[in-house]
Formats: C-alpha cells, structure tokens, sequence
C-alpha cells in the first residue's frame, strides 16, 4: 500500500471536519426569502368582505406605522389556530388587516364570531387576484409592511408561537 | 437526591475511565501486569453508568419536577410508558444513554474476549476508555442531564403529543445499540494496529459484536422506515433524507465489514481494508450522531441547533478518528496480506461485494453532504434528492444482489467444482420473471424490471448453499446466511413491485363521490368531526371494494392546540397482495374534500425482508457463539467444501 493511499483516509477527514466547521459557524437560514421584500406593495383595492367592515386597499397600507397583512380563509383549518394568536398580537398594539380569499361573507362572519376578529379591516378576493399579486402561493400567509408600504417580510404558512419573536422583531425595525 | 446520586456514579465512571486509560499507557511502557485490572475497572465503570441512566429513568417515572431535563420533556399526565421513555427523548438523555451503551460494551467485553491476544485486548480496552472519556466530558460539562431546576416547577412541559408513540420511543435507543455496538470493533481494530497482531483471531473477536450491532441496526432501519411511511402519510418508504442516511451509512460500512471480517477469520487476508472497514463503521456512527445532534442538516427530524454542543461532538469525532486513520496511515504499510487467492473464489466475490458496498457507501456520504460542500465553496444553496440516489446506486445495489447469489456457491481460494451449473434453476426462474413481466406489464421503468428479474434468480440461488448438501447438518451460521440473502431477494420484490405497480389518486372528492385507485373503487361516505383526548379530529368514512366484499377506512385529521400542530393519520388496509394506503387532506371552498389514495402492491414484503435479514443475521450470531462455547466441534466437510 502506497504512502499515499494510506494518509487518503486522512485527508478526506480534514475536508469533511473542515466542512462541518464551516457549516456550524454559518448556520442554515431555513426562512424563505421573498422576491417583493424591500418592494412597495402592488397596487390593489378590494371590495369589503364583510358589510359592517371597512375593505382595505394599498394606500391603507402606507400610513406611517407598520401593519401585518394576514392572508386567510373561512375554510382554511391552520388559520383557526392562527387566528388566535394573531388576536393576542393585536392586544400587544399591532396593526392588522386581513385579505379573505375565495371567501363567502357568511361564512366569514360565523369564522370570526367563532374565532375572534383581530382586524381592523377586511378586503375580499375572491378571484385570488391580490393574492397572486402580493406573490403568495398558499394560506394562510402574512406580510410586514412599513409605514411607507414597503413589504419588509413575508411568512409563509401559519404564524406559530415560535415564530412571535421574529414576527414582532421585524415590526420592531419597520418602525 | 437521586439526581444527585446519578451525576455521582457518572462522575465516578468518568474517573474510572481515566484510570483505565492510564494501566493501558503504564502497559505499553512496562511490563506491569494490567489486565486483570483493566477487565474489572472496565466492569465497574459500565455498572457505574448503569446506575447513572437507572437514576434517569427514576426521575423520570416519579416525575420529578425539580430536575430541568424532566420538566422540559415531561408531564405528570403522560402515561407510564412514554415518562420513561422520554428519559431518552432529549438530548441529554439520548447521550447518556449513548455513553451507557458504550461503557457497558467495554465491561462485556472485557468480561467476555478470551480470544484476541492480551496485549491487543488491553489496548482496546485503553481505546474504549478514551472514547468513554470524550463523552462522558461532554456529558458533564455540556449537557448535564441531571441539572437541577429551583425553584421547582408545579409541572412539566413536555406534553407534545407527536412525541407519544411507540415507534418513536423504541426506535432510537435500537439504532443507538447498533451504532455504539460498533465501538468495540473499532476498538479492538485499534488495538490490533497498536500491537500489530491482525490476524483471524481478532477477525473471529470482533465478529460477534459487527453481527449484534449489524442487527440492531437492519431492525433500526427496518422499523424507521414502517414508521415513517404509516405516521408521515408521504406514502413512501424511504426519503433519502439526511438523518435516515445518517443511519443507512454505519448499516452499509458494517454490512461490507462483516463480509471482509469472514475473510480475515477463514483465510488471514485483506488485512488492512478490514480494519479500516472497522474503523470507518463507527466513524459513520459517530457522524451519524453528529448530524442528527447538531441539527446541521436540514431534514424532516427537526433537531434545535446547538452551536456548542455541535462543536464539542465534531471535537470529538475529529480526534477519535483522526487519530485512528493516523494510526492506520502510520502501521498499515506493516501489515502482511494473507494467503493468495485466484480469480474465481469465494475471496474474490466477497471483494467485489466490499467494493459494491463501499462505492454505494460513497454514492450516500457524498449525496448526503453535497449540498453542504457547494454551499461552503459556492454559496449557492441546493438539495440532492431521490433520483440522484435512486439512479447512481440502485444499478449497484442490483449488481450485488446477483453476486450474493453466486458468491456463497464458491470455494475458497480456487473454485474447481463446476458451481456454475448450479445456478441453471435460478437463471431459469429469472428468464421467466422477466418475460412475465415483459408481456404483463410493458410499461413498467428499467429498474423495477430488473429489480423484479434479479430477485427472482436471487430468492433461488440464496438457498442453494443448503440445498446441495443435507441441510440439517448445515451449521447455523449457513442457515443464517441463507435466511438473510433470501431476506434480501424478500425485500427486493417488494421495492420493485412497488415502484412499477403502486398506484396514486390524489382528488378532491365530495360526500358519496366515488374514486378509482388500482384495482379499488373508494367511495367517500362522510366526513365528521370527532375528538380525542387532547385533539379535535376530522374523521373520513371511506367504504373500498375491488369486487370481493367492503372494507371501512377511516383516515384522520387531528389538530391538536397544545403546541398548534396538525397531523394526519393515515388509514392503511393490509390485504395478501399489498396495502390500500388513504390520507385525508384538506376542505375545499367547494364542500370537497382532498383525498390521497395510493395502492400498493407488495409493499410489506420491504419490512419482511429487512426482518428476515435481521433474523438471518441472529441465527449467525447464535451459531457463533454457540461454537465459541464449543471450539472444537462441527468442524467437518462443512469448512473444507467451503459452505460456511
């Protein structure tokens, strides 16, 4: 067995702790990025989704203080769990607005009669157009927008308890 | 008190496996005698962690809320069963019981080798005290798992319901067996290169404990896989997903070890490879344990990240087997190859198995830490997944499973017998196979096809071995074999079978709808909301038939509030020939609702070969020791004619 053949082991071992190394210095960023972050929202005013709401549009988006924008459904079961989390967020002081995809306003009004209504306003789309727009391919979704109508951040799936402090700590920097 | 009386004996353990160490190094530079007390510090020390994880187990089935581990991973209102098995549901725990299992092999087998000769048994005893050693330091400085909480806590946190499943608590501390199993034959093999003594009878020492660890970890990996096809509701079998590489990767490393350990205890050859074999199998269980503990890889066993934890175990890898390929660079130059062979033998085949084994070993390691290479270079992020796996090393896996059929026929050294004519039987059966399927299905992929081809000659050709002589007089070890080849060809059919014949209808489907899937008609009855203990369930009523009477599935959602999860619970109908597999999805605006319905053909005769495998593997560990106990018998025609 030639010298080199036996120190092969060897080196392959340096590469493979060299690799790890790196790896827990740098760790993984398992959040998925959107393309519209650092972009002004689309464009886009909604017809209300439920008669005794205000709808919301992209101007509303832009009045000086950050919201979240909650992308939701009646008939969409994580966002029942989600809905109530997004209540104990709007008792901390934050701004949100739901966007109702392919919803009914019945069943709307009974999902928040049951759930709790964390909104301010709510805009219908029924046709998903504002949703595709806003580049969201699932629900629920939210966005962070700043005061200036900048999307800051998009979170895809439903907001968890884990995911609180990462939540309020991008509302914290849109400020 | 117990907590502390647990923290003592590992402290105490701790100290033991120093001292261990120390005779080991006093025996090298004198002529002390040290083994007698190396056998007994070895027995004491594996007591000792005995007492420390007995001392975990206690707390944790008193519930007792004042130590930090228990009052993060438990509840007072889990049942019995899973308190004590959440004892090895964390990260202290787990390593505790690593580090049990690892002192407890060293006691065995210091209690145990009579074999191997005294000055190699003493360095490998040094060798499993330095491993001990690492971790127990780990234990003790980085993950305490007796730490105590104060003030204490009225009750635990640790209530996860994903968590409460059989599967999950037993599967983990079987693969941890295997995978500190083969610690002994990394010790033993670095004692070998200390001493210089590699020879048949180390290879005949070390091969009980490759076969138990090599068990332990086909029924590890067999029982991982059941779990995650009826819990995950994916439907598949295997995700090629890091952590089950994790596994996979030991498992292969020892499956080549324990066939190249045969040519080193029959015939004195292939040295050197055998014992990097050794080497590299624990090395594979050590990385295994790194990926899955530092979390580093993204997979579906979401671990949390520990930075420090991370870089304390990749410390310890890097120097245990650093140090060992050291050893190996340094003395494996001095190691003289056994007896000659010639092309056609028994050593050839089981060379050409270890090259099959070791590249698909390869194939693994590098699909497994590609990404992670790229990223460190590049910087660009990417995933390697089930085609690159399925295409690089199905063709090799097949490739082997005809050699496992001809390779136990051969003789060693020089095959003169016309064995070839033998396998006319097999090769007959495999033509049929293959124009059976050509007419009957001629659609199917090139893989299944030859999957199915190649099993049909292997289920016949792996019980050859007994057939041409009088199979009661076969020894045990044969009939093991045997049982484990023909495990293979089990396993084998149903793989193939699986992936040309399953089939999959994903459809939304409203109440009385009816959907076709294989040779099933499913009608969705109904869909009502029902409750379980600590979740709210949505339950289908799915009413099957293939023309041959009814059955009733009832598929579930959960959603559980404590933490916020939904799963779905898949309702899975075995029949003869393979499973009826139905998961419920999500509502639709419509009033339907998402059904996944998938047949598959065949498919439990994957776990019946990974079972058979390991059964065949326990009647050769049986056969083993029972001629331990009985050196000099049953040593007729048997060895001569080269079946054993």
């Amino acid at each position: 067995m030639s010298k080199a053949v036996r120190f092969a082991p060897l080196a392959l071992l340096v590469l493979l702790v060299a690799a790890l190394v790196w790896r827990l210095a740098t760790p993984v960023d398992t959040n998925v990025h959107s393309k519209l972050e650092g972009r002004p929202v689309p464009v886009f005013a909604l017809a209300p989704a439920l008669p005794t709401k205000a709808t919301v549009s992209s101007s509303d988006l832009a009045t000086g203080r950050p919201r979240l924008v909650n992308i939701f459904a009646s008939w969409c079961v994580p966002c029942v769990t989600e809905v109530r989390l997004l209540e104990q967020l709007r008792r901390k002081g934050i701004a949100i607005d739901g966007i109702a995809i392919r919803d009914r306003p019945e069943d709307l009004a009974e999902f928040l009669a049951r759930n709790g209504d964390p909104y301010e306003r709510i805009g219908s789309d029924p046709q998903s157009q504002v949703q595709i727009a806003l580049g969201s391919s699932g629900v629920p979704e939210s966005f962070i927008v700043d005061g200036k109508g900048i999307i800051r951040y998009q979170h895809i799936g439903p907001i968890e308890q884990a995911d609180v402090p990462t939540v309020m700590a991008t509302l914290e920097q849109a400020r | 008190m117990i907590a502390e009386a647990g923290l003592a004996a590992l402290w105490l353990a701790a100290g033991l496996a120093a001292y261990q160490l120390v005779l080991m190094l006093l025996a090298l530079r004198t002529d002390v005698e040290v083994v007698r007390p190396m056998r007994a510090v070895a027995v004491v020390q594996g007591a000792l962690t005995m007492i420390a994880f007995a001392m975990l187990l206690l707390v944790f089935a008193r519930s007792d809320m004042s130590v930090a581990l228990v009052f993060e991973n438990s509840h007072s209102a889990k049942p019995f069963i899973y308190k004590v098995a959440g004892a090895w549901g964390n990260h202290e725990g787990s390593m505790l019981m690593w580090v049990t299992i690892l002192a407890v092999a060293g006691a065995l087998l210091a209690l145990f080798s009579r074999r191997t000769g005294e000055r190699t048994l003493i360095a490998a005893l040094g060798s499993q005290a330095l491993l001990a050693l690492g971790f127990y330091a780990f234990l003790l400085i980085a993950s305490n798992p007796f730490a105590r909480l104060s003030p204490a806590a009225p009750d635990g946190q640790g209530l996860n319901p994903l968590l409460q499943d059989p599967g999950l608590a037993f599967h983990p501390p079987t693969l941890y067996l295997g995978y500190v199993g083969l610690s002994v034959a990394f010790s033993l093999a670095v004692g070998a290169l200390l001493t210089g003594e590699v020879d048949s009878r180390l290879a005949r020492a070390m091969r009980p404990w490759v076969l138990g660890a090599w068990i332990l970890l086909t029924l590890g990996i067999t029982a991982g896989s059941y779990w995650a096809y009826y819990e995950l509701g994916w439907g598949g079998y295997w995700f090629w997903d890091p952590v089950e590489n994790a596994s996979l990767m030991p498992w292969l490393a020892a499956t080549a070890l324990l066939h190249s350990i045969n040519v080193l205890a029959s015939r004195g050859a292939l040295k050197a490879w055998t014992m990097m074999l050794a080497v590299i199998a624990f090395s594979m269980s050590m990385v295994g344990t790194f990926l899955v503990r530092s979390g580093i890889l993204t997979s579906v066993h979401a671990f949390a990240i520990d930075p420090e934890r991370g870089t304390f175990l990749l410390a310890l890898l890097a120097i245990y087997v650093g140090a060992a390929f050291t050893l190996f660079a340094l003395r494996g130059a001095t190691l003289k190859e056994g007896a000659p062979f010639e092309l056609v033998s028994r050593e050839t085949g089981l060379v050409i198995n270890n090259l099959l084994l070791s590249v698909i070993l390869g194939i693994v390691f590098l699909g497994t830490l590609y990404p992670l290479f790229v990223e460190a270079i590049s910087g660009e992020k990417l995933s390697v997944g089930a085609p690159y796996f399925n295409s690089v090393a199905g063709p090799l896996a097949l490739f082997l499973a005809v050699l496992v059929g001809i390779g136990p026929l051969l003789s060693w050294r020089r095959e003169r017998r016309r064995v070839f004519g033998l396998l006319k039987v097999p090769a007959l059966l495999a033509a049929t196979a293959l124009a059976i399927t050509i007419i009957l299905a001629p659609g199917i992929g090139i893989l299944p096809r030859l999957g199915l081809t190649i099993a049909a000659f292997l289920a016949a050709a792996s019980v050859l071995p007994l057939v041409v002589r009088n199979p009661l007089r076969a020894p045990l070890a044969t009939w093991g074999m045997v049982i484990a080849h023909f495990g293979i060809a089990v396993a084998l059919i149903g793989m193939a079978a699986n992936a040309a014949f399953s089939a999959e209808t994903l459809a939304i489907a409203k109440p009385g709808e009816t959907l076709n899937v294989g040779p099933w008609f499913v009608q969705l009855k109904d869909v009502t909301p029902t409750a379980g203990k600590n979740y709210t369930a949505l339950e289908a009523e799915l009413r099957a038939s293939r023309g041959d009477g009814m059955i009733v599935l009832n598929p579930q959602t959960h959603y559980y509030s404590d933490p916020p999860t939904e799963t779905n619970e898949s309702a899975i109908r075995t029949v003869w020939n393979g499973q009826l597999y139905t998961v419920l999805g999500r509502s639709d605006p419509s009033g339907g609702w998402q059904l996944r319905l998938w047949w598959k053909p065949f498919v439990t005769l994957i776990w019946a070969g990974g079972a058979l495998i390991a059964f065949g593997g326990a009647l050769a560990l049986l056969g083993r020791l029972w001629r331990i106990r009985r050196p000099r018998r049953a040593r007729g025609e048997w060895h001569r004619k080269g079946y054993a």
